[in-house]
């Protein structure tokens, strides 16, 4: 099957209005060219989920999407506003907030301004005491510094902190990576709950069990293109596949 | 007793100016990454931009201690958008040779046009006298200078550490690209920044006008003692840098009066002890 059409079948299958259209994304970190021609689509209000072995362009996919990465070419609508040559913060105001992988919480902020550091972009963000009820553990520390927090604590931080912007895109990258059980099953709650409330959420995931409990749909990722896309209802008969692709 | 008091006084004043350039330069660094060598020419031209206020449009002192900082900042900030954002992820080593040869040029130009020797600015009429305190004679433009410095370097840490401009500051100086992926317009706020941090100096200038006189090499004599005051306190710490400012001003001060021959090389014997015990500075945190 041809990759776009790889990227499109999925999709119309979904019911929300296309949100986010890639098409022949390519991207290099310095000389090293890692994205190889993109195409997916992300309908709004869906859960999609990029799957992939480590290194295979997943995390660069995102990034290149938020204008965080030193060159990139090709196509990426949201909302049908070309946004391949706007700057991070301009994409970020159009209504697009990525969690990194890194977490990316600040030590030099206690937890109350990381949770409050980045800016109000439109209306419809999460009200800080929804936020508390999500996650009751940053109520508790607010005053704590940030690096200070456990690695669950710190990872809710990060998703904590871009509900309130009023972003209605989120791109999640590895969430539940290097967290005990119970944290991840908490971390699935609040996404299958964002997901109700209508947020449109991109996940990078390498741990497919867990996407399968939130993911509509799936893309695979191998060498910086997407090689296969299948919904979750499908996910059973693509396991073998999927076994293959992951290596596990 | 008196001469005691008088040179602890001069240490204070000579600390404010530490605290007010060292200051400008923990922001600098802190936010930009460079070792800001043009910061000195920096503190000279906000004196002569006082001096031209007043020599040439009969502005006073007051209104030039709030222009000067403006009008040098933002001769700071083309100097950021047209040179120094260039040079964002290099080796400190070329910031450090690109403001010094800034400050060379700078320091050149003014003395080309008004030779090396002082200009005169007066004392306010409101500031002029002085005040017996009974243990001392303290006058009053002096005891301005100390109380007026503070009160600016307390404002800018409140800046910088209370409030939400300065959380974007912090985050930005840890993390600027993730910074920017929040929606905050990360280039915008470092120009703005160097310009904060050269106003601070350019205000300095002003302050030091009545009492050093306007010299084109005003800030080369200066701004060698200012580096190891930043280094002491920890590179872009801004309390550490405000703290270590007046106390080693005072330290200076003390020393003019008990051993007046280590007076010029105790600033800098600190630095070489402070290094050898803690290398991040005194208030500084490990890269």
């Amino acid at each position: 099957m041809p990759d776009t059409a790889i990227a499109e079948a999925p999709a119309k299958a979904a019911t929300g209005g296309n949100i986010l259209q890639i098409r022949n994304l390519e991207a290099w970190y310095g000389e090293s060219h890692i994205l190889h021609g993109i195409n997916f689509d992300v309908n709004a209000g869906e859960v999609v989920t990029l799957l992939g072995r480590n290194g295979a362009g997943k995390t660069t996919t995102l990034k290149s999407i938020m204008g965080i990465i030193g060159k990139r070419t090709g196509s990426v609508k949201f909302n049908n506003q070309e946004i391949i040559r706007a700057t991070s913060d301009k994409i970020a105001r159009m209504g697009i907030a990525f969690c990194p992988e890194e977490r990316g919480i600040f030590s030099s902020l206690d937890v109350r301004e990381n949770l409050m550091l980045p800016p109000v972009v439109r209306e419809g963000g999460l009200p800080l005491d929804q936020i508390f009820e999500l996650f009751p553990n940053l109520k508790e520390r607010l005053n704590s510094q940030g690096t200070k927090l456990s690695g669950g604590e710190q990872q809710m931080l990060a998703i904590a902190r871009i509900l309130r912007t009023g972003a209605s895109f989120l791109m999640l990258d590895e969430p539940t990576e290097g967290l005990a059980p119970v944290i991840i099953q908490q971390i699935g709650h609040t996404i299958a709950r964002l997901k109700k409330e209508g947020f449109t959420i991109l996940l990078v995931e390498q741990n497919f069990r867990f996407a399968s409990t939130v993911a509509d749909r799936y893309y695979v990722v191998e060498h910086g293109k997407i090689i296969d896309g299948f919904s979750n209802a499908d996910l059973a008969a693509n396991m073998d596949k999927l076994h293959t692709y992951l290596g596990v | 007793m008196q001469a005691l008091y008088a040179q602890l006084l001069v240490g204070l004043i000579n600390g404010s100016f530490y605290a007010l350039l060292s200051l400008g330069l923990a922001v600098i660094f802190g936010m930009l990454n460079i070792i800001n060598f043009a910061h000195g020419a920096l503190y000279m031209m906000g004196a002569f931009v006082a001096y031209f206020l007043l020599s040439l449009g009969g502005i006073n002192y007051w209104w030039a201690l709030l222009i000067a900082p403006v009008i040098v900042g933002i001769f700071g900030m083309i100097l950021e958008r047209t040179m120094l954002q260039w040079l964002t992820g290099l080796d400190h080593l070329y910031g450090l040779l690109l403001t010094f040869g800034i400050a060379l040029i700078v320091q050149g130009v003014f003395q080309n046009y008004f030779g090396s020797s002082g200009l005169p600015y007066a004392i306010p009429d409101q500031l002029k006298g002085g005040m017996n305190l009974g243990f001392m004679f303290l006058p009053i433009y002096r005891g301005w200078v100390v109380v007026f410095s503070l009160v600016v370097c307390l404002a800018t840490w409140f800046l910088i550490e209370k409030t939400q401009l300065g959380a974007y500051l912090r985050a930005a100086t840890e993390n600027p690209t993730l910074v920017r992926a929040f929606g905050i317009n990360v280039p915008r706020m470092i120009t703005l920044t160097y310009g904060l941090g050269v106003g601070l100096a350019a205000l300095a200038g002003v302050l030091s006008a009545p009492i050093n006189q306007v010299r084109p090499l005003m800030g080369a004599d200066l701004i060698i003692v200012v580096f190891a005051v930043v280094v002491i306190g920890g590179m872009g710490s801004i309390m550490g840098s405000i703290i270590t400012g007046f106390a080693l001003g005072v330290i200076e001060g003390l020393t003019k009066y008990f051993y007046p021959e280590a007076s010029n090389t105790v600033v800098f014997v600190l630095m070489v002890l402070v290094l050898l015990v803690k290398p991040t500075g005194l208030t500084g945190r490990a890269a």
